[in-house]
């Protein structure tokens, strides 16, 4: 910077002082100019700016007085603040004095004595505290953390319950009915071959932790599923855990044509005829899959439970 | 006030005891001694530039925020409990729905300007994290947040996390099934957490999602009372602190390390700030009536059992949900415990990594360039490569999982496979940031080595001679082209103001050149 501050223009004064003995400025200072070349024109503009504001929002006030419409409200009352804001900062930019003035910085930092006299009078005064009083020190120490711990028993603790099994568990059992969102009991003949239901066990329709994605994929047992569940897809039923095992949303998109389901959220895929698998995606886990089963009456049941905690992972999750 | 300033005669501004303005300065000097600070306020210097009106955006967007905000607490109802409802919205009678849902449906169309001041709301909060976002980068860019303004750096830092936080929190109020949705996934992440996280999340939200109903008032709360609060009181530091440091500014005519030049605080930039203030209001009560936002009655109630596609949170949440989206799906389960790292590390790891880094950042530059100095005039981006070039790639990075929280929605627009664009943006994540990083780094050493950039060129004009010849004639300097410029002034305390033209109109023609100083020349002939 060649410029510093002793080139600093003196002010353009008028000769006279004033009280305090700071100078007085000639109104026609090139300093006080207004930006604008043609204050008259700018003047007008200003003005039109602001009379557009008034309108705007006298026409917001009558608008509300016959009854309001939104899309008008935004355009009388925002076009009028807009307007009306333009003008007052036009006003600013083109008739106020523009300078350049100037102010001098002040150097934040102290002198080096000043330093050295806060830190003596923290150290000093400090070590005299604690001097030949470590024990009390310690026990106002322990006692701030024990205060903050216990703290947290109301702040924290009181807000819910420990999660204890509400995490692994669901409301499925063996024997469970398999009933629709208005709790009607599902029939085997109920869905057509590539029809898809979310299901609940009777008695908890709507519950979030039990919602699960009843497919039909076929009209015979599906044989590609893992080993050990060649009785779990009776007519063609398959039903899985409606959570996303990655951030539980609801695997709500059947495609019926890939046999895959499909979570919205993050766009994990799993494959329906082979257990759920995740082939596609962020999900890290197979959906769980409900063992079905069709009763005497014709109606779906559960062979029993989800035989692993349902939705994302977590610590306790083995 | 600079000590050099000289003497005048003796003679005294006339001034009457009468006088109401000193009657009422005298006043309230009595009795808070603000005479001598209160005229180094009205006297402060702000500089002049473009980009210092987006920290102005953003205050302004709270400003909006609150008032709107305290608008809507009038009219919602933070409930979870069911009820049938019975409102002035047809298609929703006869359905169940929680109180939250059906209050905000209630203020959309039952409370006249509900509807437009409800979508300004939730424009302002949009409004107000992109241009905290954009004033940071700012910040970054031109080194503002170099010694000795680190802490208010990080000040600022905090503010951003407190806005996304708020944000966030807000968007989840309603009840809605997107809402609903973004806190099943916040309950996921929160569930992620190796050790406490299945407690945390269980307490929050009173139970196993989706909890006893208690996570509305609890996030209203919060929402209205505890983050706004502690964001108002960092505005004030924030104020507070730039009061004390002073602006920084670019260098220029007249500016140095030591001084600020620009427009004073009254008369000038108080015009100008307020119009601004209004102009922002303007623009978001405008689109809070022309453009649609969270229709919450076309998405419905949140039930935990349905979803919808294309589901996306706000624009400043893309970045987060793009980085769950790509992520590879790896979780870790050993001794009977599982750590889902899918979720782990790019919802809590790595936005904790990002805010630890950007507090950090003043100390990690000032450690790697060993440079110590106190800096009040601004960086030209391009005059510092290496800093652009980190902050260019960082920006790629977050524009790059941020369009990455769209994978859907494009591999629909394009006709491409879902899996192809999920591959894409997994490479693409690392490999754009490297390119434009590397890439600007090479910009900016080009143009810094450029003689004269940054200044507007003089134009010239071209003259055709009566003889046919042509001649180039430098054209009429204009502001900016280093033309002759005032130097700057300290600030006029007492000014002569004629009594008989007190508009003073007459004597406002273009000053011509070579006087004691033109600031300003005809831009046109």
């Amino acid at each position: 910077m060649s410029d510093d501050a002793g080139t600093i223009a003196p002010p353009e004064a008028g000769g006279n002082g004033a009280p305090g003995g700071l100078p007085v400025t000639s109104f026609d200072s090139p300093h006080l100019r207004p930006y604008a070349k043609n204050p008259r024109r700018a003047e007008t503009i200003i003005a039109l700016f602001l009379l557009a504001g008034l309108a705007g929002f006298a026409a917001y006030g009558a608008l509300y007085w016959v009854g309001g419409q939104p899309q008008w409200e935004g355009v009388f009352f925002g076009g009028g603040l807009f307007a009306f804001g333009f003008g007052l900062s036009a006003w600013g930019k083109y008739l106020l004095p523009q300078g350049p003035f100037v102010e001098e910085r002040h150097t934040l930092a102290s002198t080096e004595p000043e330093v050295q006299s806060m830190a003596a009078a923290i150290g000093d005064r400090g070590k005299m505290v604690f001097r030949r009083r470590g024990f009390l020190g310690s026990i106002l120490g322990a006692g701030a953390g024990v205060m903050g711990i216990v703290l947290a028993f109301p702040l924290l603790r009181s807000l819910g319950p420990q999660p204890k099994k509400s995490l692994d568990t669901t409301n499925w059992r063996a024997e469970s009915r398999v009933v629709d969102l208005d709790g009607k009991p599902v029939h085997a003949a109920d869905l057509e071959v590539g029809g898809a239901l979310t299901v609940f066990p009777e008695g908890f329709a709507g519950s979030a932790v039990d919602q699960t994605m009843l497919i039909r994929a076929s009209d015979r047992a599906i044989t590609t599923l893992p080993a050990g569940r060649e009785t779990w897809s009776p007519k063609g039923y398959l039903a899985y855990s409606k959570l996303c095992t990655h951030a539980g949303c609801p695997v709500g998109l059947y495609e019926e044509n890939l046999q895959r389901l499909l979570c919205p959220c993050h766009q994990s895929l799993f494959d329906v005829l082979t257990g759920g698998n995740p082939v596609f995606g962020p999900a890290p886990r197979p959906l769980p899959q409900l063992p079905l089963t069709i009763d005497s009456q014709g109606f779906l049941r559960a062979q029993a439970g989800y035989d692993q905690a349902v939705g994302p992972g977590f610590w306790e999750r083995s | 006030m600079s000590p050099a300033r000289p003497r005048h005669g003796a003679r005294r501004r006339p001034t009457t005891r009468q006088d109401p303005i000193v009657a009422g300065v005298r006043w309230l000097d009595e009795r808070l001694g603000v005479a001598k600070g209160g005229r180094v306020l009205l006297d402060k210097i702000f500089p002049d530039h473009w980009s210092f009106l987006l920290g102005e955006i953003a205050l302004y967007s709270f400003v909006v925020l609150v008032a709107t905000g305290i608008f809507l607490s009038l009219y919602f109802v933070p409930s979870a409990n069911e009820l049938v409802y019975h409102g002035i919205y047809a298609p929703l009678r006869g359905s169940k729905v929680s109180a939250a849902y059906a209050s905000t449906v209630n203020l959309s169309f039952g409370v006249r300007s509900g509807l437009v001041i409800r979508q300004m709301h939730h424009w302002a909060a949009d409004v107000f994290v992109g241009a905290i976002a954009v004033h940071m980068c700012r910040i970054f860019f031109t080194g503002a947040f170099r010694k000795p303004r680190e802490l208010n750096w990080m000040v600022g830092v905090t503010l951003l996390t407190l806005a996304l936080a708020n944000g966030f929190i807000g968007y989840s109020l309603p009840d809605d099934l997107v809402s609903g949705t973004g806190l099943r996934i916040m309950f996921s992440i929160v569930l992620s957490i190796p050790i406490v996280g299945s407690y945390l999340a269980t307490f929050l939200f009173g139970g196993n999602f989706p909890g006893d109903g208690s996570i509305i008032p609890r996030l209203f709360i919060i929402h209205v009372l505890v983050l706004p609060l502690i964001i108002l009181g960092l505005i004030a530091a924030h104020l507070g602190l730039l009061v004390h440091q002073k602006h920084t500014q670019f260098a220029g005519h007249g500016r140095t390390e030591h001084n600020v030049v620009g427009s004073p605080m009254y008369p000038t930039f108080i015009a100008k700030t307020t119009g601004f203030l209004f102009v922002i209001t303007g623009v978001l009560w405008a689109l809070g009536g022309l453009a649609q936002i969270n229709p919450i009655w076309q998405f419905g109630q949140y039930e935990p059992y349905k979803i919808s596609y294309a589901v996306q949170p706000d624009w400043y949440m893309g970045w987060l949900d793009g980085a769950l989206r790509i992520m590879w799906p790896w979780s870790w389960t050993f001794l009977g415990h599982t750590i889902p790292f899918v979720v782990l590390l790019p919802a809590v790891v790595f936005p904790g990594l990002c805010f630890t880094l950007f507090y950090a950042w003043p100390f990690i530059e000032a450690k790697l360039t060993g440079d110590t100095m106190e800096h009040n005039l601004l960086d030209r981006p391009r005059d510092k490569p290496r800093r652009t070039a980190i902050g260019a790639a960082f920006l790629a990075f977050f524009f790059t999982l941020f369009a990455a929280s769209s994978t859907d929605v494009l591999a629909n627009f394009f006709h491409v496979s879902l899996n192809e664009v999920l591959w894409f943006f997994r490479i693409a994540v690392i490999v754009i940031p490297i390119i434009v990083g590397v890439f600007t780094y090479y910009l900016c050493r080009e143009m810094s080595g450029v003689p004269g950039i940054g200044r507007r060129k003089r134009a010239v004009v071209i003259v055709r001679s009566a003889t046919g010849e042509y001649e180039s004639v430098p054209s009429e300097p204009r502001p900016g082209d280093g033309a002759e410029e005032l130097l700057p002034s300290p600030v006029p305390v007492h000014i002569e103001i004629p009594e008989d033209e007190g508009d003073g109109d007459g004597r406002l023609e273009p000053v011509e050149a070579g006087g004691s100083g033109v600031r300003r020349v005809p831009r046109r002939p």
